[in-house]
This record gives C-alpha cells, structure tokens and sequence, in this order.
C-alpha cells in the first residue's frame, strides 16, 4: 500500500525539537547526532496512524493524541508525600525520583549501596559513566519505531541505574516516573538505561504516577542490558490518570545464563501502550514476561509484547491477563520469533481475558514465528466472563451477590498479584486493585448474566 | 480412488516427486496473453453469456485495474514470490472442441478422459460405482459433468457453471458475488473479471443429496491461469457434501491460480465441502509451481452449518483462508486442515469465522507441517461481532517441523466484542519427536516409514474429517509429498 497522506503531525512536535536542540548545544557530538538522525526517522514516519496495512496500530487509533497539543520543558512542584501517597514506596529501597522527565536529587532516596550507581541519566552522559556512549540509543534509537524516533530526538535525562560485576542487591531499585501537579498539559520523553554486570542480580521497579489532572503524553523509553549470568527482576507500575497517552517501549538485550523477569501492571492513562522487547542473545538465557491489565471507561490499554530466540538453549515465557469493563478495549499482540539458529528453544504464551460489560473489546494476536525445528513452543488465549452457575455457586453459599462478583473478579487477577514479590510493592498492587475492581463491576452488565 | 499405475512418471527424470505431471496433448483453443477489457468480452462473448454477466465482469475488470494502479496486491502475508506479471498470462484456455458442451461422455476428447483417468477420477460408470457426481474443469472449461440426469431427479442442480449461468440465471444472478463480492480483494476481483468456469450446485429445499459432489480442476495449458468460480446453494434443510481435487503439470514456469469459492447455507441447511488440493509445488529447487490465490468463503444463515475441509499439500505458494459467516442464529463454521509445506514450498493459510449471530459456534483444528525449506503459516480470524451473544469458538493449531531449514508460525487474531463470548485457542510448535521415532524404528520400520506414520496419526483430527475415498488419498499425498524430506 503505498502511504496517501504525510507523516502525521511531525508539524507539533518540530518547534520543541528545535528549542531542545538549541538548549542542548552543550551535549556530546555522539548524543546531538543520535537525536539528529532520530528527529530525522521521526519525521519521515509521524505518529503511527491506524490506515490499512499498519499492524502494529490495527486496533488503536491514536488520533486522540494527534489532535492534542503538549507543552514540552515545562514543569510544576511535588513534594515526597504526594509521591508516596501516589506509587509504592519503602525507604529501604534505592528510590530514583524522576519528574516531569528530569532527575530529581531532593525526592530520590538513595543510600549509596555498594555496587549500585544509580541516579541521573543526564549526569551519567556528562560524566560518560560506564559504556553509556555505546548503549544509550542503541537498543531503541532511530529505528523505523515511531515513539523509540521520537524519545531519542529528545534525549536528555531521566534515569541510569548500573550494578556492578558480582554484585547481588538485597533491596529493590525503584525509579518513579512523576507527572508534577501541573495543570498544563506536557509532553516529556523519560529514558532509563538499566546495565547489570555479570553474575549480578537486582529487582528494579519502574513506576508511573501521574499527579496533573490534565491529559499528558509520556513516551518513556527504557533499555536494559543484562550482562552474562546477571539476573534482572523487573516492575513496571503504570498508573497514568485516565486523559493522559502513555506510550512506553521497553527493549532488553540478554547476554548468556541471564534471567530476566518483568512483570507489568496496567491500570493507568487514556490511551497506554506496554511496548516490550527482549533479545534472547546468547545460550541459556530466560525471559519471563507477565502482566496484569485492567481497564474500565473508553481507556485503550495495549500489551506489544515480543520475544526474539537468536541463540539455542534459551527460554521464554509470555502470560498476560485482562480485564475489561465499561467501554474499553484491550489489545495483546504477543510475539515470539525463534530463529534459524536458536535450536533448543522453548517459549510459551498466553493471554486470557475477562470482559465484564457490553462495549468492552478484547483484541489479541499471539503469533510464532519459528525457523528452528529442535523447539518446543506452544501458545493459547482465552476470553470469556463469569457465567450465572460461577456467580451462583458462592451466592449459594451465603456469599452476598456484590461480595461474590468481586471474589471472583479478584480471584482471576490473584496469580498475577502474586508475581509482585517486594512488599511494599505487593501491597501496592493489591490495593489498587481492590479499589478499581468496585470501579470495573461498576461498570459491569454482564457479569453473572449468562 | 487413486489410481497409480497409469500415473505417468514424467516428472520423475527431475526427479521431483510431483506424480500427477504429465502433460495432456489435446488441442488447445488459447485466447492472446494479457488482460484487457477486450479480453474480458472475449471471454464472456466464448461463453455465450447474458449482457448483465458482461457487466458483472467489466465492473469487476474497472475495479481490478484500479487496484493494480494502487498496488493493492496484497503483501500482508508471510510468502514471497517475484512478482505476478498480469499480462504474461494465457486468460482463457479451452480444450478445442468443447465450444458445444459434451452431450454425453462419448463425446468427450478421448484424451481428455485419459488424463482423468490418470488422475484417478471416477467418471463414466466408475461414478456411478463410487456414488460420486464428478464435474471436471480442464484448465479453464468444464468437460464433463456426470450423473447430472440421476441428481436432477431430485431437484438437485450440478452443472458447470457457464451451464448454469444458461439454464438457471436468475439462480447466479441472485447469489453471484452475494458471498465474495469484487471488492473484496485483489484476487477476487480478477478472478471475477476473467473466471472462466468452474462448479454449480444447487440443493432444493429439504434434499440431503444422496452422493457426493465431486469437481476435478486441472491447469494444462503452459502459462495460463486458471480462474474458476465455484458456487453452491443450499436451500433451507438441505445437505450436501462437496469435493473438490486439483492437479497440474509439471512445468518450470509459475502458474497463476486464483479460483472463487462461495457456499451459501440457507436456514437448517449443511454444506460440507471437502479439498484435495494437489496443484505442482515445484521443483525441489524451486523452480515454477503453482500460486494458489483462493478466497473461498461461506454464509450460515440460522441454524446452518458449514463446514471446510481441507488438505493443502500442493502449490509453490498458498495463499487461501475458507472462512464462514455465521450470519444466523445457532449456526455452525467448522475448518479443519493438514497444510505441507516442502522443498521451496510457502503455505499461508487459515480461516476466518465471523460470528455475528447468536449462540453461533466455530471450531478450528490447522495442522501444519514444514519440511525442506518450506515455510508454512497458520492465519485465522476469529471475530465476535456485539450481537453475537453466547458465540463459542475452539481452535487449535499445531505445527510439525521436519528439518531444520523450514519455517512454522502462527498468526491468530482473535477479536472479540462481546463479553458473553468464550473463546479457546491453542497451539504449538514441536518437531517429530525423537522417542517416538526411537519406539517406531525399534520395532522395525524405516526413519521414514516412522515419520509418516507419526505425521498421520497427528493430522488424523482432520484427515477423518474427509470422506473416506478422500481420506485415503490424503494420506498417500502426504507420504509422496514428504518423500525426502526425511533421513
């Protein structure tokens, strides 16, 4: 199909390029020409638009967003209870506060752990810390990806966790992502380089909390490099307000023997896509990929979750689970590629859905895409609701029908709850679902129907 | 049914497996290479059709173009192949003589029932015998229809379909395009502008044909294409089983195959329409073969049934998705398929069911399997649409891998928009496995003896779906194709 209109509103997004270019003469020459050349994949794509053939936004139309308008570089004030009132928190974490997109030294609760550098992404380019040169970018840069094009044209700061060589971490790193009680409606691009040594093991959790009333646009990029035999634990909590467009990518490179786990939990934004790639690098390598999505109203809630086997002997697990009320929608678009070479491979993945009212809809896609024949691979998905037998069955054990529809609905999301091992975290997670399943069966006009 | 002794063994000095390559010398009336409207007028002037078929034609031709300007051919899929040259092809390819339809088989080109013969279709009273009604379409044209005096006793209509277009229009005029309409994509179109014959079957209400309906296709002509059009209607609580097989001949050059199939299923009606689909894969190395551009497509109204059958083991490149349209309540979609790809061979192929009435159910079962440096996909659509209350869809899809140069993916997409709705899809991706080899050989057959009889007890969900002649033959295509592919 050949593209009949422009690149969609490249136009919004030039005069904050160019302002950001201005203000940043001062970078290093690597980074200004990373971002020239991302401005530059950008403007040739625009923001994705739904027209015929564009898979990746087939069941999203991002129109909303094209038709917003966002300030970029402006910023309000947060003090610390706002942000423990609003994300999970335990002062016995490495905290990285980050808002409005830049590093925030005041709110970060940082205890100098040995083995952990953790803070500043921009202080990290200024200083070179590490391999940052080669890694930042590298992983989701100025590919044909229009929101990876359109962060890296803005790179400036956010956060850089790195932990050294043999080092095992005892207590999670958090770094929160912060939308400042701010009534204008912003733009940031938030980046998180994430690079474990080898044979080291960390949690990290990455939070987005959204303190503004006011639609945001938040395309937060985050890139983890996992070093041999390291093992990365990883969080992500995305808990936008619900007129905001949060559209993250997150992009993993695995080295031999490593472990990475990540478990996602959505609830958040207008419109939010969950964007995850891991690169399964090197023999003996292990990926798990969960998440728990929930969404109500007209929210968009998409999970863009991709695996790539390109070495044998390695291991990938994809399990998402949703549940849907009001009018909203869902898409899972799972992948798992093995290639060529990567015999011995093993994947899984699944999605099952719960849709609870009359104008939800559940989009899913799980694809193999398999060029080695020594695999084992195999997939599933599910969409269903609670049936009137299910609901009857604990009403007819003297559970009262409200009481019954929330067990039930909890009861699916508990596997999922339980993947989210910190406690304070844990804690977090179930709180916010105990509040939003009343929020769902609100909504709900089919449960126990049928 | 099959009938391999007179199988000439032609394709042998290639030494490729294809066994159904042998050439027919009968003469051929050839419209010029190309496509243009003239030819489209040609085609519909040959066939002596009625101005408004003319018409169906040209839209349909005026809409092709278009699409052409536009690049429209579809790209979506995981296959790839240089690009169709639309005007390097013959459009209309008649065996001579076949100007007045046969009136008996006695006047059928000897040669002609020869060729069938090697193939293994039971015309003359070999139909009779294996109770099957054969309509065979010799590249372009249809031959010879059998048994159609017997069935009309029953009300029951199965002709070619330039017959049908003479005797029963208002028939095509009603349900022509009613199902696939031109516009519903590249092939479409064109097989609409140039479709030059093919199958028509007409089930009157409350009749549960008592035989099978069989049509044979077979391309001849080198470079033509073949556009056939197959339509059958099965008014309210009627039953019928349909088959359809095809071969062609060895040949190094591609040859374009891009057929219509539309079912319709009137209330309480079941259409059970069964494919052995045959077509020259090419050679080991990849040279010509057959692009099989299909849409296939059926309508369920209340309480209907349709259901697909489908054993996919020839053709350089695959690229069909039968698919039903549970319209009516209660009504029932069914795709079960065995898809082989290997040597060069792509296969991109799955279904669509598309619920929309209530209670609606559908049920998916695709095995795949990928030899040599085949690559094969699995496509389905699963849609619920809001009105498609208590709508129940299982599917499942595996996929086999033999060899480690081929390719197997799964492509489901699964789209539901009422909450009532359960859905179910499962799949995996696995080799042969090595300890049922090991249990196999042990006991004393050979490494291929092994793989084949493991490869049919797995697509055993789908090969028992077929009638029984069908059945048997599914079975030994899938030995011959694999052939090589093991050890």
């Amino acid at each position: 199909m050949t593209l009949a209109s422009p690149p969609a509103a490249v136009e919004k997004f030039s005069a904050a390029y160019k302002s950001h270019a201005a203000d940043s003469a001062s970078s290093p020459e690597w980074l200004k020409s990373r971002r020239q050349q991302a401005w530059s994949t950008f403007s040739e794509l625009g923001l994705p638009t739904k027209r015929r053939g564009n898979e990746l936004w087939k069941y999203t139309n991002l129109q909303p967003l094209a038709a917003a308008d966002f300030e970029y570089g402006v910023t309000g004030s947060v003090t610390l209870d706002q942000i423990k009132a609003a994300g999970p928190w335990d002062d016995a974490w490495n905290t990285v506060v980050v808002v409005d997109g830049n590093f925030h030294a005041e709110l970060s609760n940082l205890h100098g752990t040995a083995g952990l550098t953790a803070g500043s992404l921009a202080e990290a380019i200024a200083e070179g810390t590490g391999n940052i040169e080669q890694q930042l970018g590298s992983l989701a840069g100025s590919e044909e990806y229009a929101f990876t094009a359109l962060s890296t044209a803005f790179i400036d700061d956010g956060a850089y966790v790195a932990v050294a060589d043999g080092t095992e971490l005892g207590q999670p790193v958090q770094v929160i992502f912060v939308t400042s009680d701010n009534a204008a409606s912003r733009a940031s691009y938030p980046r998180l380089l994430v690079d474990t040594g080898a044979n080291s093991s960390v949690v990290l959790i990455e939070t987005y909390v959204n303190l503004a009333d006011s639609a945001q646009f938040s395309a937060p990029v985050v890139e983890v490099f996992a070093g041999e035999g390291s093992s990365v634990h990883h969080y992500r909590v995305q808990m936008e307000n619900e007129s905001s467009f949060h559209l993250g990518t997150t992009r993993v490179a695995q080295l031999g023997n490593t472990d990475f786990t990540s478990t996602s939990f959505a609830v958040g934004a207008s419109i939010a896509r969950n964007d995850i790639h891991t690169l399964l690098d090197a023999p003996g390598a292990t990926c798990t990929l969960h998440g728990l999505y929930m969404t109500n109203g007209d929210q968009q809630q998409d999970q863009e979750i991709s695996t790539t086997h390109a070495k044998p002997g390695c291991t990938s697990d994809q399990f998402y689970k949703g549940i849907l009320s009001g009018k909203s929608t869902a898409v899972f678009s799972g992948k798992v590629i093995v290639e060529r070479d990567a015999q011995k491979s093993e994947a899984g993945q699944k999605d099952l859905n719960l849709l609870l009212s009359r104008g939800a809809e559940i989009y899913a896609k799980p694809s193999l895409e398999i060029y080695a024949d020594d695999v084992v691979a195999a997939h599933g998905a599910t969409a269903g609701h609670v049936d009137r037998d299910t609901l009857f069955y604990l009403q007819s054990r003297g559970v009262d029908e409200e009481a019954a529809k929330a067990i039930l609905v909890r009861g699916f999301a508990e596997e999922m709850l339980n993947e989210f091992k910190p406690e304070a975290l844990n804690e977090f997670v179930e709180k916010i679902t105990d509040e939003r399943i009343p929020i769902l069966l609100a909504e709900s006009d089919t449960i126990g129907t049928a | 049914m099959t009938n391999q002794n007179t199988i000439s063994r032609e394709s042998d000095l290639s030494g490729g497996e294809y066994k159904w390559g042998f050439v027919t010398d009968v003469e051929t009336d050839l419209a010029p290479k190309g496509l243009s409207e003239d030819i489209v007028r040609l085609i519909s002037a040959k066939k002596e059709e009625p101005e408004w078929l003319l018409d169906y034609r040209l839209k349909a031709y005026a809409h092709w173009v278009e699409l052409e300007k536009n690049d429209a051919e579809p790209t979506w899929a995981m296959i790839d192949y240089p690009g169709i040259d639309y005007q390097d092809i013959y459009y209309y390819a008649a065996p001579k003589g076949t100007n007045e339809a046969p009136k008996s088989l006695d006047d059928v080109d000897p040669e002609m029932l020869e060729t069938f013969e090697k193939l293994g279709i039971p015309l003359q009273e070999r139909a009779a015998l294996a109770g099957v009604a054969v309509d065979a379409v010799f590249d372009s044209v249809s031959v010879a229809t059998t048994m159609e005096k017997q069935l009309g006793e029953l009300g029951i209509i199965f002709c070619s379909f330039s017959e049908a277009v003479k005797k029963h229009p208002e028939l095509i005029k009603k349900y022509l395009g009613s199902i696939v309409p031109y516009t519903d994509n590249f092939f479409a179109a064109l097989n609409a502008a140039v479709f030059s014959d093919g199958s028509f079957a007409y089930i009157p209400p409350g009749v549960k044909c008592p035989i099978e309906l069989m049509t044979y296709f077979r391309i001849n002509t080198e470079g033509s294409g073949q556009f056939e059009r197959t339509l059958i209607v099965a008014d309210k609580g009627s039953y019928v089983s349909y088959l359809e097989g095809c071969t062609a001949p060895f040949r190094k050059t591609s040859q374009l195959h891009a057929a219509t199939v539309e079912l319709v299923a009137l209330d309480d009606a079941e259409i059970k329409y069964s494919t052995i689909q045959n077509w020259f894969p090419g050679t080991k190395e990849g040279e010509g073969g057959v692009y099989n551009f299909v849409t296939k497509r059926g309508r369920a109204d209340k309480n209907a049934k349709i259901s697909w059958t489908q054993v996919e083991t020839g053709s350089a490149i695959t690229w069909k998705y039968p698919s039903v349209i549970l319209k009516g309540d209660n009504s029932v979609g069914e795709f079960f398929s065995v898809a082989l790809a290997n040597n060069h061979q792509q296969a991109d192929t799955g279904t669509k069911m598309i619920h929309i009435g209530k209670n609606t159910k559908s049920t998916i079962v695709s095995k795949g399997i990928s030899a040599g440096k085949g690559n094969n996909t699995y496509r389905g659509q699963v849609q619920i649409m809001p009105g498609a209350e208590n709508a129940v869809n299982h599917t499942q899809c595996d996929s086999l891998l033999v060899g480690d140069e081929c390719g197997a993916h799964t492509v489901p997409y699964i789209e539901v928009r009422n909450p009532t709705a359960r859905l179910e899809h499962e799949a995996s991706t696995s080799k042969v496995s090595d300890d049922q080899l090991f249990y196999l050989m042990a006991r004393g057959l050979s490494e291929e003896e092994a793989h084949h009889m493991i490869i049919t007890g797995w697509s055993r969900d789908v090969i028992k779906e077929l009638p029984f002649e069908f059945a048997l033959e599914a079975s030994q295509l899938l030995k011959v194709s694999l052939e090589g592919a093991v050890g």
